[in-house]
């Protein structure tokens, strides 16, 4: 008998929050992310936390900012076309170096699209959440287990860099159930003195504004922005390897998709073909360096995901198109099969060869 | 490695079957993943769920090619029949799904669930009549753990449904036919 209990991604999620100490919960409920603002809506009240069902998503962004403001950890969660309204929110928190976790369980677009697991916010997540010169740690959970540890590891990166964590998930993630060990040892906390929590008349008061009316000052604000940024790229890249040792076809695919990767590898692995795959756990900052280096030792890359081809750009971009890229992609909530994605190894074999 | 589809209408326990196996599967230090459908078709119409159990560190919990599908209705079976791998099982609520089972190679079993479950008051557990036969046919669980898992998913609270679940299992696990 182990310690793991059988969980949903939602709900395991929803539990490491409040384990990682957030007490605030402001959503929204759409499909398939529900789960989490049901646990939290249970969870909260008894444990002196607010659960609060805004009557937005654009409500539910701008309480986050509040409660963020205030030097509490908080977090909101969405899929896709709420995600899509909460991006003016991200920018002003962004704009405001407020800490904040947001959850996208994504479902398949554009528009309101439909209910069935995507990954077709790559370019949301990772590119333009929302206006301005700024990014957003973004963590991509392949397991349920993932979805509680990386709900921790982004409270502790949106604190440490003042900035918010996105987990981006989807529909398989969200609503799967696996073994999760929920115990993460010391959680680290970091102090807020920036936080407007009342001056007591014993300070100077702080004020948290993304306005900026002096170029200058502006320039200066976003420049300073960007360092931290280079920071978290040097320092906070994480990548999973699986059979890349001896790889001549290396796989590149995240979340859900590097799952139905790994059983492709596997396939193509028993036929004498030596697959490996690369998973980037973390969407920004993307692993270019390793996929680099990876291109020295390969004949070809194939890129799974669940989108026209959204993260293949990065691919291409981190090897400087010294290798081949070949996609294999479902969209619009369709998931493809190991031997789909076995079938474009092979055309990658074909083509590059072996090493 | 057991991978395991489990369909029916909404309501029938599809779901609820499904997180048995796992949970069941967890307790014994297997791996285990439970993935069930929730698009539209959740509200009103079929519901299935994948189960898949395994020594070694699950992939894809998508099960396109079950061992065993387990058909509720209908629509279960003509969906998902030929999807079946070779060698692997059928089982079939009888009681609702008329016609027999089309492929020659996979082991095809009809279990009149629902007919039963309301001859013995046990209405809505047809599933776990189900699941008894399943665990005399495949395997998949142990007779001897199925009183623990009981505990471990139905909560004190609603102790008076382990021993209805328990009745419902070995009805399905005695039946001959």
């Amino acid at each position: 008998m182990s310690d793991k209990v059988l969980m949903k991604g939602n709900e395991a999620l929803a539990e490491a929050a409040i384990m990682a100490g957030c007490r605030h919960y402001l959503g929204y409920p759409i499909t398939p992310q529900t789960e989490v603002a049901a646990y939290m809506s249970k969870r909260l009240p008894k444990i002196g936390g607010t659960f609060l069902q805004a009557e937005s998503e654009i409500a539910a962004i701008n309480m986050v900012i509040g409660v963020s403001a205030a030097g509490k950890r908080v977090m909101t969660s969405s899929s896709s076309p709420g995600i899509a309204l909460k991006s003016e929110g991200l920018s002003y928190l962004a704009g405001c170096d407020l800490p904040a976790l947001v959850v996208n369980v994504q479902r398949g677009g554009p528009g309101l699209g439909g209910i069935q697991p995507s990954q077709s916010d790559y370019f949301q997540a990772t590119r333009s959440a929302g206006h301005g010169d700024f990014r957003m740690i973004v963590l991509a959970p392949s397991s349920v287990q993932e979805m509680a540890d990386l709900t921790i590891k982004g409270f502790e990166l949106a604190d440490k860099y003042r900035m918010t964590a996105m987990i981006l998930s989807d529909g398989i993630l969200g609503q799967m159930m696996e073994p999760v060990q929920l115990n993460f040892g010391d959680i680290k906390q970091h102090d807020k003195p920036w936080a407007v929590t009342g001056t007591g008349c014993q300070r100077e008061k702080n004020v948290i504004s993304s306005l900026y009316l002096k170029p200058e000052q502006l320039e200066d604000k976003n420049r300073e922005r960007y360092l931290r940024y280079a920071a978290i790229e040097e320092n906070e890249t994480m990548v999973e390897e699986y059979q890349m040792d001896d790889a001549d076809v290396c796989v590149v695919a995240y979340g859900a998709a590097a799952r139905i990767s790994k059983n492709a590898i596997d396939l193509a692995r028993e036929k004498g073909i030596k697959a490996g795959l690369i998973r980037p756990i973390t969407l920004w900052p993307f692993p270019k360096q390793i996929l680099r280096s990876a291109a020295e030792r390969v004949s070809a890359f194939v890129v799974t995901e669940l989108s026209m081809g959204q993260m293949i750009e990065d691919v291409e971009l981190a090897i400087r198109c010294m290798r081949p890229v070949l996609l294999c992609n479902r969209t619009g909530g369709m998931v493809m099969t190991p031997e789909e994605v076995l079938e474009k190894i092979e055309k990658a074999y074909s083509i590059g060869g072996t090493v | 490695m057991s991978q395991i589809l489990i369909a029916g209408f909404g309501g029938q326990g599809v779901l609820f079957t499904g997180r048995f196996i796992a949970s069941d599967g967890l307790m014994r230090g297997k791996e285990v993943s439970w993935l069930p459908s929730y698009g539209p078709e959740m509200r009103g119409g079929t519901a299935n769920c994948s189960v898949i159990i395994s020594d070694t560190s699950i992939g894809s919990p998508i099960v396109n090619n079950p061992d065993i599908l387990i058909a509720m209705n209908l629509p279960s079976l003509d969906k998902f029949e030929n999807a079946v791998v070779a060698g692997g099982s059928i089982f079939i609520d009888s009681s609702l799904v008329e016609r027999k089972a089309v492929r020659d190679d996979v082991k095809s079993f009809y279990i009149p669930s629902t007919a039963l479950a309301h001859e013995n008051g046990l209405e809505g557990l047809a599933n776990m009549i189900m699941l008894g036969k399943i665990i005399r046919e495949s395997g998949i669980i142990p007779y001897e753990t199925i009183s623990k898992t009981m505990e471990e998913i139905v909560p004190e609270s609603r102790i008076r449904l382990r021993a209805l679940n328990q009745k419902a299992i070995d009805i399905g696990y005695n039946y001959r036919g």
